[in-house]
């Protein structure tokens, strides 16, 4: 096998300059992604150059900031294949997009006796949402199981759908097994059910071509932060008639359209979601990580990953007591893989890999269900991006078998 | 970071007592216990105490809980500290066990009181760690009567 190169390491400051520590092995990005010059520089330009509120001034500047920031809006679109920009709201990140939904949509939709499904793999911000709603609304909160290899229990989905089934809330692609969900079939049913699909993106739009309306997603939520943009910027997709359906849930200026003494008319969809001074940074960042994803091809990119996931999968398999989660074949994974080592607590042996200047996660990647149903208490874990190659997993490799070493003398 | 820090981290008597933990279980007739969570690793952690009857004493001491190499010997040798010190004493050393942990030096004072507990000092150079060094600590605090007041 050819060394599976990084795909562009040098676009990423982290690793360059003198300052830096070129050899640094970078293994958390399910966390949060490296930022490539191309978004430090979309930044800086907005700082130094078009600063402006928008949806506000006449004058030219803010009349800028207005189109740079709408114009991110039209790259996300086109980036999840959306119907259209009035699809697409800027929120914080997956975490408030998912609240939303639940306290908006959920909150004007969901009453007592009603079900929401969703499944034991889910990160907390996709869990903690719907079961306060249930808790909040008398609803029942329901879970799909998952088999020994980390795969939904698609029979256990289907005999749970029935009429009283409200919403289907599941992530497309696990943060902890990496597992990669059928998530067209799981609309599908929903559908059937009359139930609507909330998807969370948080770990596929980085890392694979999404297309939400081919997916059947109602809903879909992602973040900047972890598909090479800045903090405090993320995504809420939604179709039309939810959205129309969907009382905005902060008010303030940006959002309305005619505020009176005793009531307010609301400004369209989707400003009125976008309650106050929007990131707008964040925003033009975002937009450049996207383009800088699609210059180089995001099935280029899910390509790399899963020949790196294939070739660090064998790896870790080879070291003794080493236990892998999730499905063993790498079609069916993102580049996400948690472990543990026969006797090392996770967090010492991330302790020890971190000495040797290889950062992975240790703990329990907020899905603490998913570590019970697991029967682990944390786990190590190892995630890829563009920027890693076949040298960094001969690292962690390294490493791991360093700290086995370290703690069975 | 290298090795010599890790070695400074993970030293012997630290590797013992997380394999071999002082006190480790449960008192049939504690009278006090609290259960602590690492929020980061999800770690649990329980530790219980038995006061003598006048109240002022640690007659005894239990921890129970698995964590990582840090917190399991950090609770071995902080029930090693305690075991049969007044409430009051027992608080002095969660305090300056946390001084210890989150300041800069060892002073003599650490070093009579918290005895095996001071050599926990090497997590300083890791900062990730820290929480879960002092766990247990936490927990034998919050055990205790006179809890938050004393705080
Ligand atoms: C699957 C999944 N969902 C949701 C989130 C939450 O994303 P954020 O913290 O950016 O809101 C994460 C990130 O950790 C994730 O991995």
């Amino acid at each position: 096998m050819a060394k599976l190169s990084p795909i562009n390491k040098t676009d990423f400051p982290m690793w360059q300059g003198a300052d830096a520590v070129p050899d640094a092995v970078y293994l958390d990005s399910a966390a949060t992604a490296q930022k490539p010059q191309a978004v430090i520089d979309a930044l800086v330009h907005y700082y130094t150059r078009q600063n402006a509120n928008v949806h506000r001034g006449v004058y030219t500047l803010a009349e800028q900031a207005t189109e740079a920031y709408e114009n991110a809006r039209q790259t996300v679109a086109d980036f999840i294949h959306a119907e259209d920009t009035a699809n697409i709201i800027f929120t914080r990140g997956t975490t408030e997009s998912l609240n939303w939904i639940a306290q908006s949509w959920g909150g004007t939709h969901i009453q007592a006796g009603d079900e929401i499904i969703i499944t034991i793999m889910e990160h907390h911000s996709n869990l903690v949402p719907w079961q306060q709603l249930a808790l909040r609304t008398g609803a029942k909160l329901r879970y799909v199981d998952i088999d020994d290899q980390g795969l939904l229990d698609m029979p256990a989905y289907r005999a749970m759908l029935s009429a009283r089934t409200k919403i289907v809330a599941v992530t497309q692609v696990s943060n902890v097994l990496g597992t990669i969900n059928p998530i067209q079939e799981i609309g599908q049913l929903a559908h059937a059910a009359g139930a609507i699909l909330v998807v969370d993106g948080a770990q596929s739009a980085p890392h694979m071509p999404v297309d939400v309306q081919a997916l059947g997603a109602d809903f879909f939520a992602f973040s900047g932060h972890k598909m090479l943009g800045p903090t405090g910027i993320g995504v809420l997709y939604g179709k039309m008639a939810l959205l129309e359906a969907m009382p905005p849930i902060e008010f303030g200026g940006e959002m309305i359209s005619k505020v009176e003494k005793f009531q307010t008319t609301w400004a369209d969809i989707p400003w009125r979601f976008e309650g106050g001074t929007p990131n707008i940074a964040g925003a033009i960042g975002l937009a450049a990580a996207i383009r800088y994803l699609q210059a180089i091809g995001l099935d280029k990119i899910r390509d790399h990953e899963r020949a790196l996931t294939t070739y660090a999968l064998d790896q870790l398999k080879a070291i003794p007591g080493l236990t892998i989660y999730g499905p063993q074949d790498a079609a069916r994974r993102g580049g996400v893989i948690a472990f543990t080592l026969n006797g090392v607590h996770p967090h010492d042996l991330a302790t020890v890999l971190d000495t040797q200047q290889v950062a992975v996660r240790a703990g329990h990647h907020c899905a603490q269900p998913l570590m019970q149903r697991l029967g682990v208490v944390a786990t190590a874990r190892a995630s890829f991006y563009l920027y890693n190659g076949q040298a960094d997993v001969d690292r962690l490799v390294a490493a791991v078998n360093e700290a086995k070493e370290f703690f069975q003398q | 970071m290298n090795e010599d820090q890790l070695r400074l981290l993970y030293r012997q008597v630290i590797l013992d007592h997380s394999q071999h933990p002082h006190h480790h279980g449960t008192l049939a007739d504690g009278s006090h216990e609290k259960e602590m969570e690492n929020p980061t690793c999800g770690d649990v952690i329980t530790v219980q105490v038995k006061l003598s009857p006048d109240g002022q004493q640690i007659a005894d001491i239990a921890f129970n809980g698995s964590g990582c190499t840090i917190s399991q010997a950090s609770a071995s040798m902080m029930t090693d500290v305690v075991q049969g010190k007044t409430v009051q004493e027992a608080r002095d050393a969660v305090y300056l066990f946390s001084q210890m942990i989150t300041g800069k030096e060892t002073t003599k004072e650490m070093d009579d009181v918290l005895g095996d507990a001071s050599l926990l000092a090497g997590v300083r150079a890791f900062p990730a760690r820290i929480k879960c060094a002092t766990l247990a600590w936490k927990a034998l605090d919050q055990a205790l009567p006179g809890f938050p007041e004393k705080e």
